[in-house]
């Protein structure tokens, strides 16, 4: 066991679904168009141009907080961040830096540790740049893409929990159809930073924040890596300096960008393109109202309702449209007389495709599939009683013909005359014939 | 064609006379043409002459004309602003970080103007970026006062107030900031309306000081500039800041008296106030006493402290709103900034910076809105505030060396009204013994262009001064 206690706070970036721009009539689907063929004059900050904010991407920044547990600011507005950099259009970014929509927050973890959420805050995504052959290529398909930035306060201390927070946030995110959260496309950024601490209740003098990690697995990666090597220098009597990193997938390890011992000067001011954004308590409360059950209250309904193992109703959960196939399947297996546990297990075992299988023929094909259960007394006497009948195949199965073994057993099925389990009626069978 | 009396024309008569076929828009944008060629290169009004697209603009709107279209600017030439966005024409706002930059869109006040039916004459020159009050800093040298040529016109509207004094424009369109419509009309004495900001979208206008940015009509009389207001008002969905109160119609009352108008006057406004501009703007407000109105005497704020709080606030957003202009796009790097903006970037970066927010912008931002109460409380007890426009006549050309507080100074009358997004018009009230024009202001509350429109009107009426024309 380490001394030191990892102290970790993990910024994520979300970028929301919506139809259009966060501040433009540009479409909102960039991916895979050819550079600069989604843009307009205020994408692309053209002089003059102006923003106006996208309604519906602001309702879906205040249903992620309040799906957070955040307290929402009624009072909030734009601000921009100034700085420079050839894929930011304007020369600043419209995002929000004292009243962002939601704030105060907290996730709770399945071993019951509390993640506070710091903000929510909405903003523009700027454009890419590529470098070829000694060129730099500027794409501003992505600029003004709404952007939700979600803070935690610095409440992990493994790498472990920041994996679960993650998927928990992803499949929030999910469940309110507000982003599809692919890592690969970029939907979701992930931005870890990391500082050892002897004193758990006192954050370290100094902070690493690494960069553009694009999957789960390498932020754990990250985390562990970063760990060892500011244990390592604190050993030596250094303090890790204060600065930004990237993760190197191919080497596996992070390297320096920037130092941030001299901060970012952002400039912060009240965007005046844009009038403060109030939400009244009635439209808070009816965004709160309009939220759909959420991951964890959908777990702990299934374990009770359907009875459930919490390992069946997490897997059941862990996709609203599993869920929904499942409950949906649940309803159509009552007349059948199928249960809640026979669905949840052939879903899970059999990873039945929802999008293919019908509900109604997923019943189906369970009670085709079910026997009944049949007096054993009652099945020795037939078992005797096709055995008597059918002398020639008995010596043939005792001369080595073993396979005329499936004969008897559709005799037997036929006098029983119901639907019962072949496997067991074949292993009396044997047991008959060995004695 | 030069038959057209270019100097009597208003765009009201110009309508008559093109719905009475006395000339065609053709005939008329052509004598315009010609008079820019002759006065240009005494005036230096225009960046751009757009010769081909007034011509076929005044082609489209003899045939709206000839189907009994009626439009409320149909055929009539105008100049505009070269901070206006325009699709397909250079747009430079007298920068040369932009001087060959040609937008692929409108601006709104150009989209309505060209529903209206405009002819568009050209761009005018002006303080680069807006950054001025003289034009002075335009990158492409400085407009000349009309009335004397060795003079300025004042900024950064100067183009649009030289066209409409010279005759080389039936009206034109000029954006302010604070004091960039109002100050350079007084200073060339014309008329020049400031409507309340968020009344005419800002979308396609080269930003100067979002706040506060403001377009709005240079013109020859009243009714020209609430014919013009009447077309840019209202709500653009493309600029948030606009307001969504439905638009008056401005051409139905302000011909209406002003008996019992109740007229705030200030002390302040006229203290370091040129002593013949002071006597004139008073004889002014005495016009406005025999015409019925009551003068009142009202406290307001000082105006120096709205220059403190306009100078902090603006710079931060110039400094901000020129970032985009980074070098990388519309071909010039950032040393083509002239001197004026890169002292405004350089304030107002650093007012915005850590250390110094709590003590410069947002200081400001509080000041400000004790400034808009301020004028609230006063707007309790009268209808509209009258005062001089500018301390000085036309100052001469040169005069900004060296004064990096030149327009604050030039404008220090109207940054009050400014900062607080008050509505007003400068009226001209007459004439230096040197022979340059002096002009009065009227500003009214939040949404009052209407009683500032028929206090003007009244003005002048009572004392008509568009028929004294320079010599040139």
């Amino acid at each position: 066991m380490s001394k030191y206690t990892p102290i970790i706070g993990l910024e994520v970036h979300v970028e929301l679904k919506t139809k259009s721009g966060m501040f433009c009539r540009c479409s909102g689907d960039y991916f895979g168009k050819a550079p600069n063929t989604n843009t307009c004059p205020v994408c692309l900050g053209l002089p003059g141009a102006l923003p106006v904010p996208n309604k519906q991407a602001i309702e879906w920044c205040i249903k992620i907080a309040l799906a957070l547990n955040c307290e929402i600011n009624e009072f909030s507005k734009f601000d921009r961040k100034n700085y420079f950099y050839p894929d930011l259009a304007k020369g600043y970014q419209i995002s929000q830096y004292d009243l962002p929509f939601g704030h105060d927050g907290a996730v709770v973890l399945s071993n019951g540790k509390k993640i506070r959420i710091r903000r929510v805050h909405m903003e523009e995504d700027t454009g890419k740049l590529t470098h070829e052959g000694g060129l730099s290529f500027i794409d501003f398909n992505r600029s003004g893409i709404p952007l939700v930035e979600i803070v935690t306060e610095p409440d992990f201390h493994d790498a472990k929990d920041v994996s679960e927070y993650l998927q928990k946030l992803r499949q929030i995110v999910r469940y309110l159809d507000v982003s599809n959260a692919d890592m690969e496309k970029g939907e979701m950024r992930l931005e870890p930073n990391i500082s050892l601490s002897l004193d758990p209740k006192k954050l370290p003098d100094y902070k690493v924040e690494v960069k553009n990690i694009n999957s789960f697995k390498f932020v754990e990666k990250t985390i562990d890596f970063e760990i060892n090597r500011q244990e390592e220098l604190l050993e030596k009597g250094e303090r890790p300096a204060q600065e930004t990193r990237g993760w190197d997938s191919d080497k596996q390890k992070t390297f320096s960008q920037r130092s941030k011992e001299d901060a970012q000067e952002y400039r912060y001011f009240p965007e005046p393109d844009i009038p403060p954004i109030v939400t009244s308590k009635e439209t808070i409360e009816t965004y709160r109202k309009s939220l759909p059950e959420l991951p964890d209250a959908k777990l702990k309904r299934f374990e009770k309702e359907y009875a459930l193992p919490a390992y069946d109703a997490e897997i059941l959960t862990r996709e609203i449209a599993i869920a929904d196939y499942f409950e949906k399947a649940v309803k159509a297996g009552e007349k059948e007389k199928v249960t809640a546990k026979q669905l949840a297990n052939t879903i899970i075992n059999k990873k039945v495709d929802h999008t293919y299988l019908s509900t109604t023929d997923l019943v189906k094909q369970i009670t085709a599939n079910q026997t009944v259960q049949v007096d054993d007394k009652e099945l020795a006497a037939i078992i005797e009683e096709v055995l008597k009948e059918n002398t020639q195949a008995v010596t043939d199965y005792k001369n080595g013909k073993i396979t005329v073994i499936m004969f008897l057993v559709g005799q037997v099925m036929r006098k029983v005359g119901k639907k019962i389990d072949a496997q067991m009626v074949k292993e009396k069978l044997e047991r008959s014939l060995s004695a | 064609m030069s038959k057209i009396n270019l100097g009597s024309l208003t765009i009201a008569k110009a309508k008559e006379a093109l719905k009475k076929k006395e000339f065609s828009s053709v005939e008329l944008t052509k004598a315009y043409l010609e008079r820019i060629e002759k006065l240009e290169p005494k005036l230096n009004a225009f960046v751009t002459i757009t010769h081909d697209e007034a011509l076929k603009n005044a082609k489209t709107a003899d045939e709206k004309i000839a189907k009994g279209e009626d439009l409320p600017l149909l055929g009539i030439p105008l100049a505009i602003k070269d901070n206006f966005s325009t699709n397909g024409i250079k747009t430079t706002a007298s920068s040369k970080v932009l001087d060959n930059y040609i937008p692929p869109f409108d601006a709104t006040v150009i989209t309505k103007l060209k529903e209206a039916g405009m002819v568009l004459l050209g761009k005018t020159n002006m303080d680069a970026f807006a950054h001025g009050s003289s034009t002075e800093t335009s990158d492409f040298g400085p407009s000349k006062n009309p009335w004397n040529t060795a003079h300025l016109p004042g900024g950064s509207s100067g183009g649009s107030a030289v066209t409409v004094a010279a005759d080389e424009a039936l009206a034109a369109i000029g954006s302010e900031t604070a004091g960039s419509i109002r100050q350079p009309a007084n200073w060339c004495g014309v008329v020049g309306f400031k409507p309340t900001y968020g009344r005419v979208s800002r979308y396609g206008v080269v930003a100067m000081g979002s706040s506060l940015d403001s377009p709005g009509p240079i013109t020859k009389t009243v009714e020209d500039s609430a014919i013009i207001l009447q077309v840019l008002a209202g709500k653009d969905p493309s600029d948030a800041t606009t307001s969504p109160l439905a638009v008056p119609d401005y051409l139905k009352n302000f011909k209406n008296d002003i008996k019992g108008l109740k007229i705030g006057i200030s002390d302040d406004y006229f203290e370091g106030v040129d002593p013949e501009v002071k006597r004139q703007v008073e004889d002014g407000i005495k016009v406005m006493e025999k015409l019925g109105a009551k003068i009142k005497k009202i406290k307001l704020f000082h105006p120096k402290y709205a220059i403190a709080v306009y100078t902090i606030l603006q710079r931060a957003e110039v400094s901000s709103n020129l970032a985009r202009l980074d070098g990388i796009r519309y071909g010039n790097d950032r040393s083509a900034f002239g001197d004026e903006a890169k002292r405004r970037i350089m304030l107002g970066t650093y007012t915005l910076s850590a250390g110094y927010y709590d003590e410069y912008f947002n200081k400001a931002l509080k000041v400000r809105t004790i400034i808009i109460d301020d004028f609230k409380k006063a707007f309790a007890d009268v209808d509209v505030i009258m005062g001089p426009t500018s301390p000085t006549t036309a100052l001469p050309i040169g005069a900004t060396e060296g004064q990096s507080m030149f327009g604050e100074i030039a404008d220090m009358l109207v940054e009050p009204s400014s900062i607080a997004g008050l509505t007003g018009i400068n009226m001209p009230v007459g004439f230096s013994k040197a022979g340059l024009p002096i002009g009065m202001q009227i500003f009214g509350p939040h949404w009052g262009e209407e009683i500032v429109l028929r206090a003007g009107y009244n003005y002048e009426q009572a004392n008509p001064l568009m028929d004294r024309k320079p010599k040139l």
